[in-house]
């Protein structure tokens, strides 16, 4: 599905936070449906960064567009054309699975005949049926990590920010939630992805891995590898982070 | 000797419709490092929770260092150290304050305790005066082991201490465990992450509500006699799907570069594998047999739960 089109651009983007450069100069180019990965240890700037491109924080010096839009002037477009899931907040706990879908469909702009078969279709596809009037606060987090994602896609974004998605699930629903992001790319969608599991970045197309606020290698998994002399993505982000110097 | 004992523990929520602990039993020995292993919602922090004396069990018994969760409750608050899964020490307070107000509660001082958490207080003390609540999530952790630590516990129970932490922090936080576990601390640490498993002298894996097994990680592979073979190709996704397909296949998961694939023991399983994977246009396809690891068995122990 990798094609020439480019969803996000950047060039020497850069976040400062008074005397601390957060984000420091990075550049670099994600293909509409790719796979991205966007690896870093705690602290590299990898959260700020995401924020950026998210529409939600303006950068201090740098170029960067989303979906052909422009992060400094253009962010509440960005924020139209995007969908965006984190292990931190993804549903409110206190609606219901339907409610949810319903409420996020409707913030990115879906009609409410829209709404109606989309969401019937989306609990049928995630076999929810029997859950779908239940809050969400009672489903286990693997559900909600499904649902979540999904929620993030119905309006059928260029591109999907995941931050951390698969964070403390089952090994099971960790593997059904790649299935997931793997059909969401061949229906079209960009998909940009954070993890600490390496094994997944075994599973994106290409990876940038973040060292103090500054992207230190990029490449798809094999080469990556090959470059870092090592047999697995562990080992190449070992090498790498060990090089940090500032602490978190 | 067993510091930690747990008897048919039982924990419900909602007047009984949710299940946190279906029925647990296991001990820990003096000295161990233990892990229990399992995903959000397991039950791991009730159990936490239970034998800190925080929680009371629907039913079922369990002791820490002798004493009765119920019975000696306040025995047990001053011996153990706990470092719940969610930041719960005095955001308004800074790491030296918080650190002080933790000695002072148990009736030691910093000073009295300082070598058992110099290693890691050194790499925060810099920034001693800086609020809690401003800290990064390394720092916090790292405050948080110091004020479990303070009193010098004999057990301590750490509640998910690496979950969001990056492969190299998660490291250098096992290898100060290895040193703790060194002092004679018993020390009990949950985790979501199964490849933490060979750093604990054994594990308990737990889902829904319920121990899978028990053992040491050398006990609980050797029990798994899965068929397995590890398979790639040029495409991965397309194999994923073909694979499961495969008449033969029992389950098939991606694991990082490969693919594990369970088969049945049918003389021709395997045999016939190479050419339907050709015959559906793979190429460099590679099959290998393999031992099962540790996500394959939980996996299974889960399939066959």
């Amino acid at each position: 599905m990798l094609s020439q089109e480019t969803v996000i651009t950047t060039h020497n983007l850069t976040k400062s936070f008074g005397d601390f450069t957060a984000v420091n100069a990075i550049t670099f180019e994600v293909k509409a449906g790719e796979i991205f990965g966007f690896l870093g240890a705690n602290g590299a700037g990898k959260t700020t960064a995401m924020r950026i491109l998210c529409g939600l924080l303006s950068p201090t010096s740098g170029e960067a567009t989303v979906a052909g839009f422009d992060v400094y002037k253009e962010n509440e477009s960005i924020k139209k054309h995007i969908g965006y899931m984190s292990q931190k907040f993804s549903l409110f706990e206190d609606l219901t699975v339907r409610e949810n879908i319903e409420f996020f469909g409707g913030i990115y702009g879906l009609s409410r005949k829209e709404l109606k078969e989309k969401g019937n279709d989306l609990i049928q596809r995630l076999g929810m049926g029997k859950e779908a009037e239940k809050l969400v606060g009672s489903l286990p987090l693997g559900w909600k990590q499904k649902i979540s994602f999904s929620t993030a896609i119905l309006h059928q974004p260029k591109i999907v920010f995941l931050d951390e998605p698969t964070g403390g699930v089952d090994p099971i629903t960790r593997r059904q939630f790649w299935d997931m992001i793997y059909e969401a790319t061949d229906s079209g969608i960009t998909v940009f992805v954070t993890t600490h599991y390496m094994d997944e970045a075994e599973y994106c197309n290409r990876v940038s891995i973040m060292v103090d606020g500054s992207i230190s290698a990029l490449d798809t998994p094999n080469n990556l590898k090959h470059q870092f002399d090592t047999d697995s993505m562990e080992g190449v982000f070992l090498k790498l982070a060990r090089q940090a110097k500032r602490g978190e | 000797m067993a510091e930690v004992i747990i008897q048919n523990i039982t924990k419900t929520y909602e007047k009984g419709t949710v299940k946190a602990l279906d029925n647990v039993s296991f001990t820990v020995k003096s000295g161990e490092l233990f892990g229990l292993i399992g995903a959000d919602g397991a039950g791991k922090t009730s159990l936490f929770r239970i034998l800190t004396t925080l929680l009371i069990p629907d039913s079922g018994k369990a002791s820490v260092a002798g004493f009765d969760v119920i019975q000696d409750f306040k025995k047990i608050r001053e011996i153990v150290g706990y470092m719940p899964g969610k930041f719960s020490l005095y955001q308004d307070l800074s790491i030296e304050e918080n650190l002080n107000f933790f000695a002072t509660v148990f009736g030691t001082t910093v000073e009295e305790n300082y070598e058992l958490i110099r290693e890691i207080y050194v790499q925060i003390e810099p920034f001693k005066k800086r609020l809690a609540g401003q800290l990064s999530g390394g720092m916090k952790q790292k405050l948080a082991l110091c004020c479990a630590l303070i009193h010098e516990p004999k057990v301590l129970f750490l509640d998910e201490p690496t979950t969001g932490v990056d492969p190299v922090s998660r490291k250098e936080f096992w290898e100060m465990l290895g040193r703790l576990k060194e002092r004679g601390i018993t020390i009990m640490v949950s985790t979501p992450y199964m490849d933490e498993a060979k750093l604990c002298d054994r594990i308990a894996l737990i889902q829904n509500s319920k121990i899978l097994d028990i053992d040491t990680l050398e006990g609980i592979l050797s029990k798994n006699k899965q068929n397995l073979f590890a398979v790639n190709s040029d495409k991965m996704y397309q194999l994923l799907k073909d694979l499961r397909a495969y008449p033969n296949t029992i389950s098939c998961f991606a694991f990082g570069q490969k693919h594990h694939l369970q088969l049945n023991s049918g003389e021709n399983s395997l045999k016939s594998l190479l050419p339907y994977l050709k015959q559906k246009g793979h190429t460099n396809i590679s099959i290998k047999a393999i031992s099962p690891d540790i996500e394959d068995t939980f996996i299974k122990l889960m399939q066959d739960a």
